[in-house]
């Protein structure tokens, strides 16, 4: 089933310290930039998968292997967040 | 770090193995329902422009349509799964063409193959895993037509492996020289993947 | 950025739960008794994890049901074959533990800063984060313009109908019917599509932010309409929502 950016906010939240579903990023293979929260994203397999809502491209895969969270990103280009409050 | 609290009376949905326990590799529970895991959409690729191709070096060596596929013997199989996420499911029915039978039209010396399917997914095998029995090209499932979410119209369905190797819409085998890593495999999952000797992850 | 970001924690807490009380026949609303909650922004979700005895632990997402500054809530539809919807549905009671992590999400949220027409459209339990944008949009008396229409399969699947109905007013709560409608029905029937979007949308001409929340299926179809009526998509925000 395919759902978005939002359902691994938590995941996210573990992996960079910060909220990311409004980051944005930049597919490496057709230059979209979108928020996380707007990709398209598979849970509950293997690994979580991140695609680029435009191409399908996978973006970035979350797979926990034994006690960490390996993170693939070389799907995306880049990734913009805002600055934190201080 | 403290400990989770217990949830008082929350419990795993499967029923506990009991008199299944035997049959089970370590780490595994058996489920009564058929968990859908994807890694990208469902592919619909109508029957008419479905192929299945074994190739090697570039070059498409055999290649068979649907019709030509179903006209090939195929034999019903109970066999149990294991996925890597932990769920098995036993005595499930598959129909389908032995590997082996597509394997010996080509004339072959590869040790390895990578399975591709439509929607770019990947996974690699030794060649003797596939070759030799063991190892189906699955279009039933449980006396029907295989659901696209379940991988149809054809699926590899290789058990003696976690479930991850038995690559939903599958399009066809490319005959390796050197073994290359396919989907999972690249994201840290282990290259063979016998779920006996709980082989999961790179490194076990 | 308009409005402050709450900084979800990124541990674990444990929650207590306070009280369960039945919306419909298959959905529940949870309250939580968190004691270190750091306030949340409306639309936002908690991460919940339940633990077995044996160990066993499992994981799911919902979205916070209250508006902040209120016991903090979530409301739960049971999925027949899922793991934890029957548990927290049926079997939770008051006193019982969970651990939450959150508030998560800064995308799909809003606050009076944010400004309006607000057009927030649900399907089935996806009303459960527009009814927390309404219900803060009342707590900090903003006068943004807003306009719910809620797809549920029958009158009884409606959740929240009650509270719903008291906007009338101060918002325009619409529902359309897509299994049966009671005798006399005079709201919409059948799925959203751009004749009912029609009579309910703002035009796009006067700037709205829309926020579509339910099944995959039903988001897409519904955005897909938004942005044929010529609204920015950077102005319709989306949250699926799948079965576990």
């Amino acid at each position: 089933m395919a759902l978005d950016g939002n359902v691994i906010g938590g995941l996210l939240l573990e992996i960079f310290g910060s909220d990311m579903t409004s980051a944005r990023a930049t597919c490496a293979v057709c230059g979209t930039v979108s928020p996380v929260a707007e990709t398209t994203v598979y849970i509950r397999g293997p690994g979580t998968v991140v695609r680029c809502r435009r191409c399908g491209s996978v973006l970035m895969v979350v797979a926990r292997i034994r006690e960490l969270n390996c993170v693939d990103l070389s799907g995306v280009a880049a990734l913009e967040t805002t600055r934190a409050d201080e | 770090m403290a400990t989770s609290p217990v949830s008082r009376g929350f419990h795993r949905l499967s029923r506990p193995a009991g008199a299944d326990a035997a049959k089970l590799p370590p780490g595994q529970h058996t489920t009564t329902d058929f968990p859908v895991l994807s890694a990208g959409p469902t592919p619909r690729t109508p029957l008419q422009e479905w192929t299945f191709s074994i190739r090697h070096g570039g070059k498409t060596l055999r290649s068979w349509t649907w019709p030509q596929f179903q006209d090939l013997p195929a034999e019903t199989v109970t066999v149990d799964i294991h996925c890597v996420t932990r769920w098995s499911k036993l005595g499930t029915v598959w129909r389908g063409v032995p590997v082996r039978l597509l394997l010996d039209q080509v004339e072959h010396d590869a040790p390895y193959v990578l399975a591709f399917s439509d929607g770019g997914y990947t996974t690699n095998l030794p060649i003797k895993d596939v070759s030799v029995g063991g190892a189906w090209l699955a279009f039933d499932y449980e006396g029907q037509p295989l659901a696209p979410e379940h991988g149809g119209p054809a699926r590899l369905l290789v058990p003696h492996l976690y479930f991850w190797k038995s690559a939903k819409w599958v399009r066809g085998l490319e005959l390796l020289d050197h073994d290359q890593a396919g989907f999972w495999e690249s994201y840290g999952y282990n290259n063979y993947g016998d779920p006996w000797r709980e082989q999961r992850y790179a490194g076990d | 950025m308009a409005g402050t970001a709450v900084r979800g924690r990124l541990s674990w807490q444990v929650a207590t739960v306070a009280a369960v009380s039945d919306e419909t026949d298959s959905v529940r609303t949870i309250l939580l008794d968190l004691p270190d909650w750091p306030g949340h922004r409306a639309g936002q979700h908690l991460d919940v994890r339940l633990t077995a005895e044996d160990g066993y632990s499992a994981e799911r997402s919902y979205s916070i049901a209250s508006a902040d500054g209120e016991p903090v809530a979530i409301t739960v539809e049971r999925l027949e074959d899922g793991e934890v919807s029957p548990y927290l549905t049926q079997e939770l009671r008051p006193g019982d533990q969970m651990e939450v992590r959150g508030p998560i999400g800064n995308w799909f949220t809003w606050g009076p800063d944010d400004g309006g027409p607000l057009l927030l459209i649900a399907g089935g339990s996806g009303v459960v984060p527009l009814r927390a944008i309404l219900r803060h949009r009342q707590r900090a008396g903003s006068n943004a313009p807003a306009r719910l229409l809620y797809s549920s399969r029958s009158l009884a699947d409606v959740i929240y109908r009650q509270e719903l109905d008291q906007y009338r007013g101060s918002a325009e709560v619409r529902y359309t019917l897509t299994r049966s409608q009671p005798p006399g029905w005079g709201g919409f029937s059948g799925r959203v599509d751009d004749a009912m979007l029609a009579r309910i949308a703002w035009a796009a001409s006067q700037r709205p932010l829309a926020f579509i929340c339910g099944p995959t299926p039903f988001v897409e179809t519904v955005a897909e309409l938004l942005v044929a009526r010529h609204y920015p998509a950077s102005r319709v925000k989306t949250e699926r929502f799948g079965g576990a």
